[in-house]
């Protein structure tokens, strides 16, 4: 799974708890929360959806890692590969 | 008779979403038409159902993130709520916030959402980590409340008022005593109702022996009929702009009507069954704090859901109180609608004030052969009826545990 891939699936969450958004023009190295209305409610639902839908965990500890696309890559790339050869 | 403006209370507003209608104008005409608004819907767990259900546009007033985060119930009442202010032909902007109350009365909040969170959980082996986050914001009790404040940026008090199938007149009348009070200027006060969204209030009443079955869901609620079986479960909702008078003659306010009196008591005798004797004295006592006597009432707004007890105990109340009046109507809204159960209230309420300019009371359908022991002398059947006089209208709304409500409205003459 490529980080391209991971952002995807974060994208594809993110549609999904905030659909009044416009998705279309999200800056990887940005932070979500800059260029979103997201709160921390929804950042608790990306950790959620990330658990029920691909059975991803992620401890509270490492909230941050989620701040932008590219980070959310970098920290979940290993988890999804370790996922899958599991 | 009181005078003071300053302690009287007057509706301004009002916004409502009914199974049949989304406005007091579709609503009511549909009232006076004879179309009622049943459906057969799945429910988890058994399968098909009677229910009232209402198609009224979230979006209108939420952003699509409100409605997923938020409550059916918090959706019912902003978009009444907001329906109301535009009713009331305020200018919102000007309107101080911290000066606006809101008072929705439910019959139970939280079913909803446990319910759909023991599902999940269910998916998941019972494991609750999968148990959301969003659990405990929708399901405090305040919700519905609280959701309307900020979805308008009210800062005033905010808060539900638990009362059964009351709840629609208890959520008026708090907004009425918090005016009085002085507490707020302007109190956003009604009911709302999630219920067919919980197949607990469903499968409650059927182990109660009180759903309503019948092969035409619109012929399912029949108050007062002699092969009545029981209760459709409905949502829906109805808020009032409430001020008192003297503020909505300072802005010149359309006055829909004027809250002349009520009276909320309790039974203490049974928590499903109803007792007809204290039914009488809820509203005798609202009678007499609008200083009226019974004839005064024109029309009569019953509570009957519909289940074989229950409307001869509130026929015997009602022929108790007003059967030596030959200008008093009886008529029911839950054989349109079904029982909106926290909104019922405040929903039949609604559709019935147009009588005031009308002189039309709506009949209750769906009446092909009448109890002989629900006789109410002057219940208008099958058709609706225009009537010499409508200037008061009371309207019954009661609830388990016992708890009786009465509230009346009259035309408003300054």
């Amino acid at each position: 799974m490529t980080k391209d891939d991971v952002k995807q699936i974060v994208l594809d969450i993110i549609a999904e708890i905030a659909p009044d958004e416009d998705l279309s023009d999200i800056k990887s190295e940005v932070r979500l929360r800059d260029q979103l209305d997201l709160d921390s409610m929804d950042f608790l639902d990306i950790v959620m959806e990330l658990r029920k839908q691909h059975g991803i965990e992620v401890p509270e500890d490492d909230y941050p890692e989620l701040a932008s696309l590219d980070s959310c890559a970098n920290y979940l790339q290993p988890k999804f590969e370790a996922k899958a050869s599991a | 008779m009181e005078r003071d403006p300053a302690k009287r209370i007057v509706i301004t507003g009002l916004g409502l979403t009914s199974p049949n209608g989304n406005t007091l104008a579709e609503y009511r005409q549909n009232l006076l038409a004879g179309q009622a608004g049943v459906q057969r819907i799945p429910m988890r767990y058994m399968g098909e159902v009677n229910a009232g259900v209402c198609d009224y546009d979230p979006m209108k007033y939420q952003r699509r993130k409100e409605v997923r985060n938020g409550t059916r119930a918090g959706s019912v009442a902003i978009y009444c709520s907001q329906e109301a202010i535009a009713n009331a032909q305020i200018s919102w902007e000007s309107v101080n916030k911290a000066r606006v109350g809101v008072y929705i009365g439910t019959t139970e909040h939280g079913n909803v959402e446990t319910e759909n969170e023991v599902y999940n959980i269910s998916q998941f082996e019972y494991d609750t980590k999968y148990w959301t986050h969003h659990h405990n914001p929708r399901t405090v009790a305040n919700n519905p409340a609280g959701e309307v404040t900020m979805n308008m940026g009210i800062h005033g008090p905010h808060y539900t008022i638990g009362a059964a199938c009351a709840a629609g007149n208890a959520g008026l009348v708090q907004g009425a005593q918090m005016l009085l009070l002085g507490e707020c200027d302007m109190a956003l006060a009604g009911g709302v109702s999630e219920s067919i969204h919980t197949f607990g209030i469903f499968a409650g009443f059927k182990s109660q022996g009180a759903l309503a079955e019948h092969e035409d869901p619109n012929k399912a609620s029949r108050p007062f009929d002699k092969s009545r079986n029981g209760i459709v479960v409905s949502e829906g909702g109805a808020v009032y702009v409430l001020e008192r008078l003297s503020d909505a003659l300072d802005r010149g306010a359309p006055i829909i009507a004027e809250l002349a009196g009520w009276c909320i008591n309790s039974d203490a005798t049974d928590a499903v069954l109803p007792n007809p004797e204290r039914q009488a004295q809820c509203m005798v006592e609202a009678i007499r704090r609008a200083n009226m006597v019974a004839s005064d009432v024109h029309l009569v707004s019953t509570h009957a859901t519909a289940t074989p007890q229950g409307d001869i105990q509130e026929a015997k109340a009602i022929i108790e109180v007003f059967g030596s009046c030959p200008n008093t109507y009886i008529n029911n809204t839950k054989s349109f609608i079904g029982h909106a159960m926290g909104a019922a209230g405040a929903l039949e309420l609604a559709g019935n004030i147009p009588s005031l300019d009308d002189l039309t009371v709506h009949p209750t359908i769906n009446v092909d052969e009448l109890d002989p022991e629900c006789a109410i002398p002057n219940l208008v059947i099958n058709e609706g009826k225009t009537v010499q006089r409508v200037d008061t209208i009371l309207n019954n709304s009661f609830g388990m545990l016992g708890i009786n409500s009465a509230l009346i409205v009259k035309r408003f003459v300054d």
